[in-house]
């Protein structure tokens, strides 16, 4: 009923595989993006800037991690390290005079090129040893940053983000730093949508599949590889350099450690590997469960006058992480985006259940 | 730098190496039953220090004792996380394993602290403070006597795999369906390799604890172990062995060279650097077995 499919005939090719071929789809989506778009007038600015921005920022690190571990099936530990490589660059880009536009993609660049150096040392051989090259990635970037003086000031330094102009309008305030990340967001979720229909996301799915496979049938399997890593790494950047102008406002070390790699790869998880709906929904759950419930356990506590220590209330996050990844893999392999479909796929034939295959 | 500062450097270095490699041993053992690398070892290591700390503290209950029933806790911890978690992604792609072990490892590494407090722990297992002198060099008797259980450890679960049990476990790393057909339990086998991995992390988490306290930071036990475990080659035990002592050697001799030239915090990095160098040089390590794969 919702969904509806009835009476809507494609006759061309080109709307048949549009994006979105149904219209309630298709509406959704557009109210959604309006609803986001009109985000600075609707809600307040505690909202926007802390819950909105992030959100959107880390939904398109998702975005880039899930190109590379759902798209190509490439698992990677150390995206943190790849988006300090792209902040880090921006920002002393910045600092240099460059224009933001041009440092973001000077960061994309930086990061693309280290990072594809480290995927590269790891393509010889699989899965499991790449996860253990690109953790080693994620402590010896750590470590260069913090004990190269040149890029990060010294290991108790920050940097300070001077004030930008992204395309002309200044970067300053809630609504303008909300606009520029939902900018990059946009861009990087159309460029997304889109890949699986080229011949470069056709070949990602045959490299995840069966590498081997893909080689027989000529591609070139190394090739590919090395292309995700350096899209995947390249988004990262300029994903790093938003976070750094947007949201952060100063870099220093600390805030790019294993702990955000850990959260990108359980928002990529628990989302649904390969979605790009489920990197939004995976965002959003890692970002907020861990308030939610904490304010739940301190509501709890004090109305039942528990003594729940702050330690333990620290350690939320974590905990949450884990079982939720664990929870996950467990028992919705596909992630909260298979949870999604599911619920359409009850809804597009409702109330004629029958009628599913 | 003289020659015997840099010897002292080696033989501390050597000795903390052989603590490392008794928590890759758990990866290894791992490794070869169940062909996946379990990145919650430096976290099982961790618990077992904590359940160690609390069973001695909140029973009352003599050191050794405590150390006994932690041990035997741990065993059945190991046993648990295999029947409960990793034997359900039987069939999955290797990656949702290894993904599902991190998983594990970052609520560990939250639930532990969280529940009995963050603060350092001290367990105290009874290994004097004073240094050994062995003629000119200066040797921490905390990581002497640890070395050495290490080694005995390892050398012990070498054993193992020469016992009857271990050519079960040999056969079922060889070939699991194969196994099964001449009457092997599979499942067992990766049980018990579990179980045995969950008791070596949790010797290792009690010595590094009674060496360092007992907090979230056992954990980092994690990278250096896979350091070992790879540049050992995933699946050969001797590999360990001697893998920990080139691993524990390096990151001394670096962190007394290098720490003065770049300002503190090399020990972190050396163990990755290891990492990339073997998968760069010799991707299968000193002594592991390179697999054929086949579509």
């Amino acid at each position: 009923m919702f969904y509806r499919r009835a009476g809507i005939r494609h006759t061309t090719y080109r709307s048949e595989r549009q994006l979105w071929p149904l219209p309630f789809d298709r509406a959704l989506v557009a109210i959604i993006f309006v609803l986001l778009v009109l985000a600075p007038l609707l809600v307040g600015d505690l909202y926007l800037a802390g819950y909105l921005l992030p959100w959107v920022i880390w939904s398109t690190a998702a975005l880039g991690l899930n190109f590379l571990m759902g798209g190509a099936g490439q698992i990677h530990l150390g995206y943190g390290a790849v988006m300090a490589i792209g902040a880090y660059t921006s920002v002393h880009l910045v600092r240099a005079g460059t224009p933001l536009e041009i440092a973001m993609i000077g960061g994309g660049l930086a990061s693309a090129a280290i990072g594809i150096v480290f995927g590269a040392a790891a393509l010889r051989v699989k899965g499991l040893y790449l996860a253990m090259a690109t953790l080693a990635m994620q402590y010896i970037v750590d470590f260069v940053i913090s004990h190269v003086p040149a890029i990060s000031g010294g290991t108790q330094a920050t940097i300070q983000v001077p004030p930008v102009r992204f395309l002309g309008v200044p970067v300053a305030g809630n609504a303008a730093t909300y606009y520029m990340a939902l900018a990059v967001g946009t861009i990087v979720t159309l460029f997304m949508l889109n890949i699986k229909r080229t011949s470069l996301g056709r070949a990602l799915a045959a490299v995840r599949e069966k590498d081997y496979a893909a080689e027989v049938i000529g591609v070139g399997t190394l090739r590919y590889k090395l292309l995700a890593f350096w899209i995947s790494s390249f988004i990262g950047g300029v994903v790093g350099a938003v976070l750094a102008v947007c949201y952060l406002r100063s870099v220093s070390p600390d805030q790019f450690h294993l702990e955000l790699s850990i959260q990108l790869v359980a928002m990529v998880i628990v989302g649904g590997l390969g979605s790009i709906l489920g990197s939004f929904f995976g965002a959003a759950l890692i970002l907020f469960a861990p308030i939610v419930f904490n304010n739940i356990i301190g509501g709890v506590s004090d109305a039942l006058a528990l003594p729940i220590s702050t330690d333990l209330r620290a350690h939320v996050p974590l905990v949450l992480y884990g079982a939720l990844i664990i929870g996950f893999l467990l028992w919705e392999p596909l992630g909260l985006a298979k949870i999604y479909a599911n619920v359409r796929d009850y809804f597009l034939v409702w109330p004629f259940r029958h009628a599913r295959r | 730098m003289d020659v015997f500062l840099l010897g002292e450097l080696a033989i501390n270095g050597a000795l903390v190496g052989l603590m490392y490699a008794l928590v890759a041993a758990g990866i290894t053992l791992i490794y070869k039953t169940s062909g996946l690398a379990n990145l919650a070892q430096g976290a099982i290591a961790m618990m077992g220090a904590y359940l160690t700390w609390a069973v001695a503290s909140g029973l009352g209950v003599p050191m050794a004792l405590a150390v006994v029933l932690a041990l035997v806790m741990m065993f059945v911890v190991g046993l648990a996380i295999e029947r409960l978690a990793l034997r359900r992604m039987a069939g999955q792609p290797v990656i949702m394993a290894i993904m599902l072990t991190l998983g594990l490892e970052i609520m560990l590494r939250g639930l532990l602290p969280g529940v009995f407090g963050s603060a350092v722990k001290r367990l105290d297992v009874g290994i004097p403070q004073a240094p050994v002198f062995a003629g000119e060099f200066l040797i921490n008797r905390a990581t002497l006597y640890g070395g050495i259980i290490s080694a005995v450890v390892i050398v012990i679960s070498m054993l193992v795999f020469n016992s009857r049990f271990g050519v079960f476990m040999r056969a079922v790393s060889d070939d699991q369906t194969a196994s099964w057909s001449v009457g092997i339990r599979v499942e067992r086998a990766i049980a018990v390799a579990w179980g045995l991995a969950a008791v070596t992390a949790t010797v290792a988490g009690i010595l590094w604890g009674s060496n360092q306290g007992v907090d979230w930071s056992l954990s980092l036990l994690l990278i250096k172990a896979l350091a070992i475990a790879i540049l050992g080659g995933l699946d050969s035990i001797p590999g360990v062995l001697v893998a920990g002592l080139i691993v524990g050697v390096a990151e001394s001799l670096a962190t007394g060279i290098f720490d003065p030239i770049v300002g503190g915090g090399t020990r972190d990095v050396v163990a990755s650097v290891i990492i990339l160098l073997t998968l760069l040089i010799k991707p299968h390590g000193l002594f592991g077995r390179e697999h054929i794969e086949r579509v």
